[in-house]
């Protein structure tokens, strides 16, 4: 490490950092986000009233605690009483009051507002205008309107090279997307929470919402976001590799802007779907679809399969041929069923039907998730393209968008 | 020596070498033992703490994520199973049987087993990282400590490895639970009714009922989880008719009083401290004894305050605030207690004691953002943010860890027969002290802010904050090498000789014998007056 990256992590410390911060760095967190909704808003004001209560506490207790460190000291000649209990009933009452407080503190001064805040945050239905359904998955979230025939996916944008030191990071490092949830400003949005595998949290901490998504079960919350603006926050449970990686961004906007943004947004889905309806039409050359492949991979498979292809000995298998691979006896099973593995446990590029499917549905019971539903068939035919012909796998064998389309069909029939 | 000798060997003589230390049923060896173990795997989770923070110094990856959801959950299990609850079991055995006036544990080859099942259950949870490295299996457990399925059902042979561990660590710990109940009901000395036992014996009765009542569901639990992983059952898996949640469900009976099973020893024996440098009786003994009671029986009925983000309804939110609000008043009983025995004492400074002191403030925070938690609403700010790492930080490291320094200096010279320095001990407890503030006071803010628990990389605005928490850390870590260099010098016989009394105001019968005490403590039964 250079003396200039030492001195920089030094400045961290330093009140100088306080006072000269770049914009990165900006914001000093003593309070929470500035609150836009009326949960938030509720928690913000419980907060600093407990704050300022346990303070005072903490402070009249500790004053109490060194007036007696510094007078009930041998080296002062204090010499000890010897009680054990209040000793007359005036002392009994004086000893109770301190819980008197307590109690009123926390039945009263705390029970009572918090009472209100419960039954209003578990109000979801009443009033509302609008429902987002929110599903949590390894590792991105996707956002569907389902009065409006909108759903898309928002996968985290920070480059790698950010993320391993090798490029400056942006101002919105790990908390920037492809494609925000947005919201109209003013309007109760009743949120839907869902999951496809584990149990992921969507927390905004400008709305003062935190809800789990849990794999089964739909749960819901609410939210009322009085300011436009874009809004920041990420999963809160941990959910396995990439739990520090799937961001969740709120572009809050106008009811105009709103209204726009959903006739863009139909309008992108449905050029979207014709596109990939023209797409697949095509025959790629292997070259095309190889370097379509890499991109793809990268964005979506590198994360367990790893840059190099190698996986990740035990959990995520390597795309590259020849290589020994041991996991869990489902694992191994599921890859030899589809003729991925040989019996001496080495990797082998089974047949390309079965490497479609693997990628459109996943393998139930690992972690390797469904791509369907969020790439194209385009990308998926470059990114099996690729898998077969890199790595030092050199099957040869050129995937076009039109088998993907084939078997998402076959999958389609009952 | 030859075989003929050894039979005729006295009584007391000890058999040599490693098999005196795996065949023993002294309660005094066996103590020793369960502290000893404990001091290691202190240390095994220190290093993993300091990776810990290694890796959040700054914006980036050190490690790869899948290895830092490792680390981060040995560290919890390791310190919760493996370092304070011997901590405090080792305590139990070497303290109850002479604080009662009785020659051993009840049941000394229970206690022998209970203590040997350990260090297996401790290999179990760190092994999977070493085969790792030999290309078996995908490292250790990685789900956290909470182990919420269905993320533990996806995981690797590391939590395959952990769940055999808990079922080891948990075998231990309902032997010793027993243990400790039938001694204390059946070996007191005469007169020694039960309100007039020392105050951490009663502590630990408590928490053996209380380790008796929720580790089996736990135990259940893991093996629900297990069966899902391997034989195909849903117990956790929607698809099949389970819930996710009957898991969280499973895990907090037990969780949220484990918390108060690791806090309950030291809680007793703090009183000890205090009086013995006080120079003055306990105050309010009847209170605390009974303030142990209703914390013990209030610890199992509030474990749902861990999930209120999970989506339940209105009545269970309010109840579990509600009835998570009431803990705060026994154990502030405890505090008024613990403040009115020094009060108007003729007070001295020695390590025990500023531990002790150290204990009532780091606790006294643990305790106060604990207050605000249990608000259900707020409570979604603070959920699995740094907000709550810090809070549960200062209640256990605050409490049971400083608790347990704080008795190790206090009972060192009683078991080794030697003075620690004191110099040494004094600049331990003031690096400690302002190692742990510099730690987690920057942590509270860090979850204000909106920073997560258990990521590895983190957005630039959390990044000064993370630097000073881990420079921090830094300093708490190497100021516990200062205790392990003082224990070491003890052990070694350097330090000038204990008296029997050890410190000037100690109290009770384990003060009446010598330093170190024989081995099987009393010749002739104690009569209490």
């Amino acid at each position: 490490m250079s003396a200039r990256k030492v001195l920089a992590l030094l400045s961290g410390l330093g009140l100088a950092a306080l006072v000269a911060p770049d914009a990165a760095y900006a914001r000093y967190p003593w309070e929470f986000p500035t609150p836009v909704t009326p949960v938030a808003k509720e928690t913000l004001w419980v907060h600093n009233i407990f704050l300022t209560f346990i303070s005072i506490v903490f402070v009249v207790v500790l004053s109490i605690m060194l007036y007696s460190l510094f007078f009930h000291r041998k080296s002062r000649g204090a010499k000890a009483a010897s009680f054990t209990g209040p000793r007359t009933k005036l002392q009994f009452v004086l000893s109770a009051i301190p819980f008197l407080i307590l109690a009123f503190v926390d039945y009263v001064v705390m029970g009572i507002p918090a009472y209100h805040a419960v039954l209003a945050m578990a109000n979801t239905r009443a009033g509302s205008q609008m429902v987002v359904k929110v599903t949590g998955m390894q590792w991105k979230w996707q956002y569907e309107y389902p009065g409006l025939h909108i759903k898309y996916l928002s996968t985290i944008t920070t480059p790698q090279a950010q993320i391993h030191d090798q490029a400056p990071k942006n101002k919105h490092f790990l908390r920037q997307v492809n494609h925000p949830l947005v919201l109209p400003v003013n309007e109760k949005i009743r949120v839907i929470l869902a999951s496809k595998d584990v149990i992921h949290s969507w927390w905004v901490p400008a709305f003062g919402v935190k809800e789990d998504s849990i794999p089964g079960f739909l749960r819901e919350t609410w939210v009322k976001i009085d300011k436009p603006g874009v809004y920041r926050g990420q999963c809160a449970e941990l959910c396995g590799v990439g739990h520090a990686f799937m961001p969740v961004v709120v572009d809050a906007v106008s009811d105009d802007q709103f209204k726009q943004w959903v006739t863009k947004e139909q309008a992108r889905e449905q050029a979207a779907r014709a596109q990939q309806a023209a797409a697949t039409a095509v025959t790629y050359t292997e070259a095309q679809l190889v370097t379509q492949g890499q991109k793809v991979f990268t964005a979506n498979c590198a994360a367990c399969h790893q840059a190099s292809g190698m996986g990740i000995p035990g959990t995520f298998p390597p795309i590259a041929a020849g290589h020994a691979f041991s996991a869990a006896p489902n694992m191994i099973a599921q890859l030899r069923k589809r003729g991925f593995i040989t019996p001496g446990g080495k990797i082998v590029e089974g047949p390309v039907a079965n490497h479609i499917n693997i990628v459109l549905q996943g393998i139930a019971g690992t972690p390797m998730p469904p791509f369907a539903a969020s790439l194209s068939n385009v990308d998926i035919a470059s990114v099996i393209t690729f898998e077969r012909n890199s790595f030092g796998n050199h099957t040869g064998d050129v995937v076009q968008p039109a088998q993907v389309q084939a078997a998402r069909a076959a999958n389609q029939k009952p | 020596m030859n075989a003929a000798h050894a039979h005729e060997a006295h009584h007391d003589e000890l058999p040599r070498g490693i098999t005196r230390w795996l065949f023993t049923t002294n309660h005094k060896d066996i103590g020793r033992l369960y502290i000893g173990f404990s001091v290691i795997m202190f240390l095994v989770g220190g290093i993993l703490a300091m990776l810990i923070r290694t890796e959040l110094l700054r914006p980036t990856l050190l490690f790869p994520p899948e290895i830092y959801n490792q680390i981060i959950t040995v560290h919890g299990l390791v310190m919760v199973f493996a370092a304070v609850m011997p901590a405090t079991t080792g305590l139990a055995n070497y303290l109850i049987p002479m604080m009662i006036g009785a020659p051993d544990m009840a049941l000394p080859r229970l206690n022998n087993w209970g203590f040997w099942l350990l260090p297996p259950a401790a290999v179990l949870l760190v092994m999977p990282f070493f085969l790792m490295l030999f290309g078996i299996g995908n490292g250790a457990i990685d789900t956290g400590w909470t182990m919420y399925a269905p993320l533990s059902v996806q995981g690797g042979i590391g939590v395959d490895f952990a769940i055999f561990a808990i079922y080891l660590m948990g075998a231990s710990s309902l032997l010793s639970s027993i243990n400790v109940i039938v001694t204390i009901f059946n070996m007191r000395a005469p007169g020694m009714t039960m309100m007039k036992l020392p105050i951490f014996v009663w502590s630990w009765l408590i928490t053996a009922f209380l380790l008796i009542a929720v580790f089996p569901p736990l135990v259940a639990g893991v093996t629900m989880l297990f069966a899902d992983r391997h034989f195909g059952t849903h117990f956790f898996n929607a698809a099949g008719g389970g819930d996710p949640v009957l898991w969280e469900h499973l895990f907090w009976f037990f969780g949220h009083p484990e918390v108060y099973i690791l806090l309950l020893p030291t809680a007793g024996i703090l009183p000890h401290i205090l009086s013995t440098f006080a120079r003055k009786p306990i105050y309010g003994y009847k209170a605390q004894v009974y303030s142990f009671w209703a914390i013990g029986a209030l610890s199992v009925v509030v474990w749902a305050h861990h999930m209120f983000t999970s989506g339940m309804p209105v009545p269970a939110q309010l109840y579990f605030m509600y009835a998570t609000m009431a803990i705060s008043i026994p154990v502030a009983v405890l505090f008024y207690c613990w403040f009115a025995t020094i009060w108007q004492g003729s007070m001295t400074f020695e390590t025990p004691m500023l531990f002790a002191l150290g204990y009532i403030v780091l606790f006294g925070v643990g305790g106060l953002t604990g207050l605000v938690l249990s608000d259900a609403v707020a409570d979604q700010q603070y959920h699995n943010s740094y907000f709550l790492v810090a809070h549960f930080h200062y209640a256990l490291f605050g409490g049971p860890v400083m608790g347990i320094i704080a008795a190790t200096y206090f009972y060192l010279p009683k078991i080794t027969g030697r003075m620690y320095s004191e110099t040494l001990g004094k600049w331990h407890f003031w690096q400690t002290l302002v190692g742990f503030n510099l730690t987690f006071i920057p942590q509270f803010f860090l979850g204000i802010a909106g920073m997560p628990r258990r990521i590895p990389d983190y957005a630039l605005q959390f990044a000064h904050l993370n630097m000073l928490s881990s420079i921090g850390a830094y300093i708490l870590g190497s100021a516990q090498l200062l205790l392990v260099y003082n224990l070491i010098q003890v052990m070694r016989g350097v330090g000038k000789k204990a008296t029997t009394q050890v410190w000037e105001g100690a109290q009770g019968l384990e003060f009446t014998l010598s330093s170190p005490p024989p081995y099987h403590s009393f010749d002739t039964q104690p009569v209490i007056q």
